[in-house]
C-alpha cells in the first residue's frame, strides 16, 4: 500500500508536467491506435474472405475479361460446389469523389456463396423482379442518405452512358467485419444493355467466383481450373479469395508499409518524451531516494518505485487514448465516407496499444531506475532537488 | 585483574581510511581512525568543515564504506556486508536525523514515521500504535496529517527523529541535526536527543558545528584534516 501511495503521490507531485505529459502520451496512443485501424482497414478485405472462395480471374490482367463460356466449364471442375461471377462497373454516382464498388452479378448464386450479406427475403424478391434494381450495403445507404425505392443513377466510365438503377434492398454485414459499402446489380440488365451499345463487349465477366467443396482441396482445385483453360484465347489465374484481395493491397504496400512505420514513430517520440520526464523527475528526487535507502530500502524498491511511477503515468494515458480512439475513428470513418468498407478498431489495436503504453513506461523508466538504484548513497544525498 | 571484565564496545572503529577522488587527484578525508564507542553513549563529532566528521558518521551508518580498516559494530563488520545486507542492516539497527529533515514531502508525517516500519512484518494496527507513540515523544501527536510543508524546521526535525527511533534502532546517527534551526527549535531538538539517551538508552553519535549541541554529549572528538585530535572519555564524563 505505501508502494502505490508513494508512486501515485510522487506521479501527481508536479501536475502541469504529468498532464503535458499525459496529453502526449494521450495523442501518441490515439494516433497509433487510428494509423494502424487505417492499416486494419486496407486488409479487411482479404481479412473477410472465405477460405474455400476462389477466384478465376484472366491471367494476363484484371482489366480484362473472361468468357460467359467458361462458366459451365468451371463447374464441371472436380471439387467445385457453385461458380458465381463479377464485374467491376466503376461508375460515377454524383462526382467522382463518392467512391464506393459497384458489380453487376448473377443475383442467386452470388448472394448464395456470400452469405455474410443479410438481406430481408422481401427485399431480395424486389430486387430479382426489378431488372434495374440494386441491392446495397448498410454503409452506402447511411453515407449517401439512400432508402430502398431511390434511384441511383450512374454515370459509366469503363462503360459508358448514363445507368438507370433504383435501389430495391439493403443489406447488412453477418459481423462488422463484412463490407456493407458495396452495390449490387443485374448483370443480366448490364450485359443486354452492352448488346446494344457495345457487342464486342457483352457476354463477358470481370471474375469467376467459385466455391469450393473441401478447404483441403483449394489448391487442387485452383491448378485443375487454370489447366482447363491451359493455351486458350484467355488463359486463368485462380487464387483464393485472400491471395485475391492481398493482391490489391500489394499495389499500395508502399504506403500501408509508411503508415505503419509513421504509427511506431509517434511511439518512439512519446517514448523520447517519457524518457526525458522521468529522467528529470528521478534527478530531482535523487536525495530522497538516497533517504529511503538509508532507512533500509532496497535498490530495488527505488527502482521500482521510478518504474511504477512511469508505468502508472503510462497506464493513465493509454486508458484516455484508448477511450477516445473508438469515437474519433468513428468520426474518421464517417469523414473518408466509403473509401474504407470497413473502418473499425480491432481487439488487437487496442492490444497493441495497450502494450505500447506499458512499453514506453518501463523503458522511459530504465535509464532513471537504474541511476537511482545503483547511485551510492552519499552522492545521493548531496544531491540537490 | 578486578575479576569484572569491561563492556565490549558497541562500535569499534579499526584503522579506518577513506578517501576521495577529485580531478584526478586523490584527497585524503580521514588517516588512520580509531576509536570506541559504548552502549548508552553519547558521542559528539567537532571539527571545522572538510575535516571528514560526515564521512565518518556515514562510515558509521553503514552508508559508505572506507578504503581500509574494520568498523565493527557488535563484533560485525559491517564493511564486509553486501549492499543488500548493509540496508537489512541499517534498516533495524540506525536511526538516522539528517541537517535538512530529509523528510518524504508526499507524506504525511504519520507516514513518514511509519516508512521504517512498512519492512517490517508488523501488522498495519501495530505499526499505527507504534507511530502515535513516536509522534507523542517527540510532541507532535496533534500534526499526525500534516505535510513537510506545513510543518516548521524545529516541528520537520522532530518528525526526523520520530522516524530515526520508530524501528527502536540501537544506534542514532545524526548529522547537524540542529543545523537548518533556530536557536529556540535547536534547543528541543537537543532536548529532545538527551532525552532519547537518557530515558530510552539510545546511543548517540552526533556531528555538530554548534559548541551548545557538542555540550549535551557525554563526550566529544575532534577531527581536523581527517586526524582524530583528541578523544574525551564517556566514563570520565560520567564520573564528574
Amino acid at each position: 500500500m505505501q508502494f502505490l501511495k508513494l508512486v501515485l503521490r510522487n506521479a501527481l507531485r508536479h501536475r502541469l508536467r504529468t498532464a503535458l505529459t499525459l496529453l502526449g502520451l494521450v495523442v501518441a496512443i490515439l494516433s497509433f491506435g487510428l494509423l494502424q485501424t487505417v492499416v486494419d482497414a486496407w486488409y479487411a478485405g482479404a481479412a473477410g474472405a472465405a477460405p474455400t472462395r476462389l477466384v478465376t480471374r484472366n491471367a494476363v490482367s484484371l482489366v480484362f475479361p473472361l468468357p460467359l463460356s467458361y462458366r459451365d466449364q468451371i463447374r464441371a471442375v472436380d471439387g467445385v460446389r457453385a461458380v458465381s461471377h463479377a464485374t467491376w462497373f466503376a461508375g460515377i454516382y454524383q462526382d467522382p469523389k463518392n467512391f464506393f464498388p459497384q458489380f453487376a452479378i448473377e443475383p442467386r448464386t452470388y448472394f448464395a456463396m456470400y452469405p455474410e450479406y443479410l438481406i430481408t427475403p422481401q427485399e431480395f424478391t424486389a430486387f430479382l423482379r426489378d431488372r434495374k434494381g440494386v441491392v446495397i450495403g448498410r454503409k452506402l445507404a447511411d453515407t449517401y442518405h439512400l432508402t430502398v425505392g431511390d434511384a441511383l443513377p450512374l454515370r459509366g466510365t469503363i462503360y459508358p452512358g448514363t445507368w438507370e438503377f433504383t435501389v430495391r434492398a439493403i443489406y447488412d454485414g453477418i459481423d462488422a467485419k463484412t463490407d456493407t459499402s458495396q452495390m449490387f446489380f443485374h448483370w443480366e440488365y448490364f450485359n443486354e444493355t452492352m448488346k446494344t451499345r457495345s457487342r464486342s463487349r457483352a457476354d463477358q465477366v470481370g471474375v469467376y467466383l467459385v466455391d469450393v467443396t473441401d478447404i483441403d482441396r483449394v489448391a487442387e482445385v485452383s491448378r485443375a481450373i487454370d489447366a482447363v483453360f491451359k493455351n486458350s484465347l484467355a488463359e486463368t489465374l485462380t487464387e483464393t479469395e485472400r491471395a485475391f484481395q492481398i493482391g490489391f493491397v500489394k499495389q499500395t504496400e508502399a504506403l500501408v508499409i509508411a503508415i505503419r512505420i509513421v504509427s511506431y514513430v509517434v511511439i518512439v517520440i512519446i517514448l523520447a518524451v517519457m524518457a526525458n520526464t522521468m529522467a528529470m523527475t528521478a534527478r530531482e528526487r535523487l536525495s530522497e531516494y538516497a533517504t529511503l535507502k538509508v532507512l533500509g530500502f532496497s535498490p530495488v524498491y527505488i527502482a521500482a518505485l521510478i518504474v511504477g511511477e512511469s508505468v502508472a503515468i503510462a497506464a493513465i494515458g493509454a486508458a484516455i487514448g484508448i477511450a477516445a480512439t473508438f469515437p474519433v475513428s468513428d468520426w474518421f470513418a464517417a469523414k473518408v465516407g466509403t473509401l474504407f468498407p470497413v473502418f473499425k478498431v480491432s481487439g488487437e489495436t487496442v492490444a497493441l496499444q495497450i502494450l505500447c503504453a506499458i512499453g514506453v513506461g518501463i523503458i522511459a523508466a530504465a535509464v532513471p531506475g537504474r541511476r537511482a538504484a545503483t547511485v551510492k548513497i552519499v552522492e545521493g544525498l548531496r544531491a540537490i532537488g | 585483574m578486578d575479576g569484572t571484565a569491561a563492556p565490549l564496545p558497541l562500535i569499534g572503529i579499526r584503522n579506518v581510511a577513506k578517501s576521495y577522488r577529485r580531478g584526478g587527484q586523490i584527497v585524503p578525508v580521514l588517516t588512520d581512525i580509531t576509536f570506541e564507542v559504548r552502549a548508552g553513549d553519547f558521542l559528539g563529532l567537532m571539527g571545522p568543515s572538510g575535516s571528514g566528521k560526515s564521512t565518518l558518521l556515514n562510515l558509521i551508518a553503514g552508508i559508505d564504506k572506507p578504503d581500509a580498516g574494520q568498523i565493527l559494530f557488535d563484533g560485525i563488520d559491517i564493511t564486509r556486508l553486501s549492499e543488500t545486507e548493509l540496508a537489512d542492516w541499517r534498516a533495524g539497527t540506525i536511526g538516522f536525523v539528517f541537517q535538512f529533515y530529509n523528510l518524504i514531502p508526499v507524506l504525511t508525517a504519520f507516514e513518514n514515521v511509519e516508512l521504517p516500519l512498512t519492512l517490517t512484518r508488523l501488522t498495519r494496527r501495530e505499526r499505527r500504535e507504534h507511530v502515535e507513540a513516536a509522534l507523542a515523544l517527540v510532541g507532535l501527536s496533534d500534526r499526525v496529517t500534516h505535510y513537510p510543508s506545513e510543518l516548521s524546521g524545529g516541528q520537520q526535525q522532530r518528525v526526523a527523529i520520530a522516524r530515526a527511533i520508530i524501528a527502536d534502532p540501537r544506534l542514532i546517527v545524526a548529522d547537524e541535526p540542529t543545523g537548518d534551526l533556530d536557536r529556540h527549535s535547536a534547543e528541543e531538538v537537543l532536548t529532545l536527543m538527551d532525552r532519547l539517551n537518557t530515558d530510552l538508552g539510545k546511543t548517540i553519535v552526533m556531528v555538530t558545528h554548534d559548541r551548545r549541541a557538542a555540550d549535551q554529549a557525554h563526550a566529544i572528538m575532534y577531527l581536523d584534516k581527517g586526524e582524530l585530535s583528541t578523544a574525551a572519555d564517556v566514563h570520565e564524563r560520567s564520573l564528574r
